[in-house]
């Protein structure tokens, strides 16, 4: 502080300076922004691994929580053995070895333009949609598929909401369904957290016997039935717009009917 | 001077209350309150907060421009928040799930602003920093109470730990399912204020108005 009688040099006449006058103003401005930032960007830059290695933590445990085989007492890591990843190529619904499971990351690939497409009928609102995703499959004791765990993301009301779907091992009745990043308003829009409706999707159905997608989450109950039907969030029309077209999108053609199809002929 | 700094550490934990006296920093309190563990890492991040930004603003209050203050203030203040949620996401990440946007909303939280501006501008910076302090403990001690209250009656249990087994759990305590919604913490909040105005009758503020008594002519 320049408390100093005599000020010396160019920053102690400076700082001599009534803190009013223009230069001083601009000049307290701009340090003070300066070394916020580099304090706030320095903390962003170190903790970053820190942080990537609890969202992956996370990650797992929401597929652990959406498969119902989440154990808190249990290590993750552990737990997570269980599940068999498999990279899927929609297109065919079958397997591909192309790449390696330990370093494919799924939103890298639907950035990349030589593993994605754009989308022209783009109702879950992403954009571009990856070639490939990764998948968990849940086997038995018996080594029979019990659950398949599909990933699947769409556009809400503020955010993209990223979750897992789990189904049965016919490929048509839902296990749970679960988000687990999004920004979604809380207590409106976040309640997509909340466990009582995460409960209401399970034991619900994809198709009717046509093999027609029935699946819905809105207000009324519609015509298929109640098997078919998610009631809606209330005061979260967006978000819940936003889960009914995401859904629809991911159990459809360009989503993951090949391969449910697949699933249903014994093929995988 | 030890007992001056002394008395502004203890003072706004009953005296001079954030909460119940200032009435500041009630939209935290009603929203994270419903659970102990958060309300406790919501008033360390505030006490932290309020501590290092007051001392950092004493430190070069005597160079901040009046014009531009209440900015550089925010600025020292919203970097001060970006570290403990950075640092929560690394450290206590399951918390700072639920807490996110609180974090973020200690930025705008009345009591680290008034702080600033009412204390740290004109003080030096130890004395900010024990000010901070103390008014981090204030508004902490306040929603501890309200979490504790909300926590056992809401949901039977204290920091996660079961106290009264609930009937979904095949005990006998029926939640009061109202204590777990933000307006259940204006009740609380309000009926700590009746408490501690009984208590110490000075709190109470003067009335604006007086009513006249007209004598019969």
């Amino acid at each position: 502080m320049s408390e100093d009688q005599k000020p010396k040099g160019a920053i102690g006449r400076f700082l001599a300076l009534p803190p009013d006058s223009v230069p001083k103003t601009i000049f307290i401005a701009v340090s003070v922004c300066l070394v916020a930032s580099m304090i706030v960007s320095a903390a962003a830059v170190a903790l970053r691994p820190t942080q990537a290695v609890n969202a992956l933590k996370d990650k797992q445990i929401n597929i652990l929580q959406v498969a119902g085989i989440y154990d808190p007492n249990k290590d993750v890591l552990e737990s997570f053995a269980a599940f068999e990843p498999q990279i899927l190529e929609l297109e065919t619904g079958e397997f591909t070895d192309q790449f390696d499971i330990a370093t494919f990351d799924d939103r890298d690939a639907a950035d990349d333009p030589a593993t994605s497409v754009a989308l022209d009928d783009d109702p879950a609102g992403i954009g571009r949609q990856g070639k490939f995703v990764t998948v968990y499959l849940l086997r038995d004791d018996a080594g029979e598929i019990d659950k398949v765990i599909l990933p699947l993301h769409g556009y809400g009301l503020w955010s993209t909401l990223y979750g897992f779907i789990a189904l049965e091992e016919n490929g048509n009745d839902i296990f749970g369904l679960q988000f687990y990043e999004h920004a979604e308003t809380p207590g409106l829009g976040a309640e997509v957290d909340n466990p009582r409706w995460k409960a209401l999707w399970n034991g619900k159905k994809l198709a009717d016997e046509t093999g027609e997608l029935q699946i819905s989450v809105t207000k009324a109950v519609p015509a298929a039935g109640a098997d078919y039907h998610i009631d809606a969030l209330a005061g979260a029309t967006l978000t819940t717009v936003g889960v009914h077209n995401l859904v629809n999108f991911w159990m459809g053609e360009t989503g993951y009917q090949p391969f449910l199809d697949n699933l249903k002929a014994g093929g995988i | 001077m030890a007992h001056k700094r002394r008395e502004m550490l203890i003072d706004p934990l009953v005296d001079n209350n954030p909460i119940t006296l200032q009435v500041l920093g009630i939209c935290s309190a009603l929203a994270v309150t419903s659970s102990l563990q958060v309300a406790f890492v919501m008033s360390i991040a505030v006490t932290f907060v309020t501590a290092f930004s007051s001392m950092f603003i004493s430190m070069i209050r005597n160079q901040i421009p009046g014009s531009i203050r209440i900015i550089v203030q925010m600025v020292v203040i919203a970097s001060l928040v970006i570290l403990v949620d950075q640092m929560l996401k690394a450290f206590a990440f399951e918390i700072s799930k639920t807490l996110s946007v609180f974090v973020g909303l200690i930025i705008t939280n009345c009591i680290v602003m008034g702080r600033a501006e009412a204390f740290a501008m004109k003080n030096p910076p130890i004395d900010s920093f024990i000010d901070g302090v103390g008014n981090g403990l204030g508004y902490g001690l306040i929603l501890m109470l309200v979490g504790v209250i909300r926590e056992l009656f809401g949901s039977g249990s204290l920091f996660g730990v079961t106290i009264l087994e609930t009937v979904n759990n095949g005990g006998w305590y029926v939640p009061n399912g109202l204590l777990l919604l933000p307006p259940s913490a204006f009740f609380i909040i309000g009926l700590i204020i009746w408490a501690f105005r009984a208590w110490k009758p000075e709190q109470v503020e003067e009335r604006e108005y007086k009513i006249q008594t007209v004598e019969a002519h």
